[in-house]
């Protein structure tokens, strides 16, 4: 079951449609309802692998629905410290649940003061309302 | 290269049922409206509709449209009778595929050729540049209004009676006059219902009113993959001939059609290479144009829906086609492991 559309106030957001939960110096990535609506049932989730390093506005990983691939984009720099195996195992969770259980991966920050260039949720709605 | 795409009678419905409409073949068409994964599981288990409205319709009439045809066409119509169709291919004097089509015999002197939306053009000029005396050829896809209602229960929730596959008979479902044939692109029971344009908007309201589920060309596209039918553009093409894809078995070989002696040529010598059907060993989802490692490549490549794994078709070196062998495919980069599988990928039994 889809989740409906919602863009959590507590999160920074990328205009890619990615966004971040700061938790001190580690974020968790995520991508948002948006990104998840435009892609549909979500059947793969290629993920970076734990040590690997995520550079801002660069592509870490990819998820594919059953028509297109799209790339992750990292909203932030850092090394991967986890990934969310439920969602390797089972990609739907990010259609069901995209800011909970659908997380993707976790980073230790290299840069913590890239996090002011992210935007907050009324910027991001700014973007979605260009689309 | 702007271009104005065109829209079945079914567009506003479509749009009122919340689909994704996306361009394909030079129409706006719904790729799906729920979701892929949900339409498709509806036709494996239940039944579904697709607007295949898009699709090209050519009528061959008169005394020498049979001889015509035989000539054009790769299968052999002396083996159908009037109310049945066949499974065929147009072909170029290469021994390449134009189109894959079906063929309707309406009658001793009259025939329906249901043609791929991409091809409709092209078809029709092939064929009405070598039209002879006594046969007339018309497009007629703008008159024509064309279902697929797919799954175990089509048939009973619209109400029809048994019948075999590939034949056509004329009924009318809830006041709107069709014809019904007994064909489809999913590998389940099913048919197709023609009828007039003006009338396909009563006969979709009719069906989803019986309790079919509207599916998309997203599902149309998995579940045709998951039973091995090639898809003209990708797995087939006027590049390709039908002994490589696997397609001799609609090519009567021991009659005359264009190309006819290549394609002879290429069944007695073997082909080069052979399309072949493949399951990823891995998690990963092939897709169109990416390299099969010892000289191949991915024709059609998507997630089963059913199966929960990647799976597609490509073509490999006629030595490494056995079910059962490795494949390597590359994957944006990474290779990824997948096996060679017999046709077709998906059967409800498996």
């Amino acid at each position: 079951m889809a989740a409906a559309e919602t863009y959590p106030d507590d999160l920074k957001y990328h205009p890619e449609h990615d966004w971040a939960r700061i938790e001190g110096d580690e974020a968790v990535l995520g991508v948002t309802w948006f990104a998840v609506d435009a892609l549909g049932e979500l059947v793969h989730f290629e993920p970076p692998q734990p040590g690997a390093a995520v550079t801002k506005d660069s592509s870490y990983g990819e998820v594919e629905s059953v028509k297109a691939v799209s790339d992750l984009i990292a909203p932030l720099s850092g090394e991967v410290i986890d990934v969310n195996q439920q969602v390797v195992d089972a990609p739907e969770t990010v259609n069901e649940d995209p800011y909970g259980a659908g997380w993707l991966i976790r980073i230790r920050l290299t840069d913590p003061s890239e996090v002011d260039a992210l935007l907050d949720l009324a910027a991001y709605k700014q973007v979605l309302a260009e689309q | 290269m702007a271009q104005t795409l065109q829209r079945t009678p079914l567009y506003d419905r479509h749009v009122a049922l919340g689909a994704r409409m996306v361009p394909f073949a030079g129409w706006e068409m719904p790729v799906q409206y729920e979701g892929v994964i949900q339409e498709h599981r509806a036709v494996r288990t239940d039944a579904g509709v697709f607007d295949v409205s898009h699709m090209g319709e050519l009528e061959v009439e008169g005394p020498r449209a049979h001889e015509l045809l035989q000539s054009l066409l790769s299968n052999d119509l002396d083996r159908i009778e009037p109310g049945q169709a066949q499974y065929t291919l147009l072909t170029n004097e290469r021994g390449g595929i134009i189109d894959d089509l079906i063929a309707y015999r309406l009658g001793e002197f009259r025939y329906l050729l249901v043609v791929n939306a991409s091809n409709r053009e092209a078809d029709f000029s092939w064929i009405k540049e070598r039209e002879i005396s006594g046969s007339d050829v018309r497009d007629l896809s703008g008159e024509c209004g064309l279902l697929a209602v797919q799954g175990p229960n089509a048939i009973e929730k619209l109400g029809l009676p048994p019948a075999p596959p590939f034949t056509f008979a004329d009924a009318e479902i809830d006041g709107v006059e069709a014809m019904v044939n007994r064909t489809g692109y999913t590998g389940e029971d099913g048919c197709e219902i023609m009828c007039d344009a003006e009338d396909v908007g009563a006969l979709w309201d009719a069906v989803i009113a019986r309790g079919v589920a509207p599916c998309g060309l997203g599902a149309r596209d998995t579940l045709r993959l998951e039973v091995c039918y090639p898809l003209h553009g990708n797995d087939i093409s006027p590049e390709t001939d039908p002994i490589s894809a696997g397609l001799g078995w609609a090519c009567a070989l021991g009659k005359e059609f264009t190309g006819v002696d290549v394609i002879r040529a290429v069944k007695e010598h073997g082909p080069e290479r052979k399309l072949v059907p493949f399951v990823m060993e891995e998690r990963a989802i092939p897709r169109q144009g990416m390299a099969i490692d010892g000289g191949g490549e991915v024709t059609s490549g998507s997630h089963s829906p059913m199966l929960d794994i990647g799976i597609g078709m490509g073509y490999v070196p006629s030595t490494m086609t056995e079910p059962g062998t490795d494949l390597t495919i590359d994957v944006r980069g990474k290779p990824r492991a997948a096996r060679i599988v017999k046709k077709p990928i998906y059967h409800r039994e498996g």
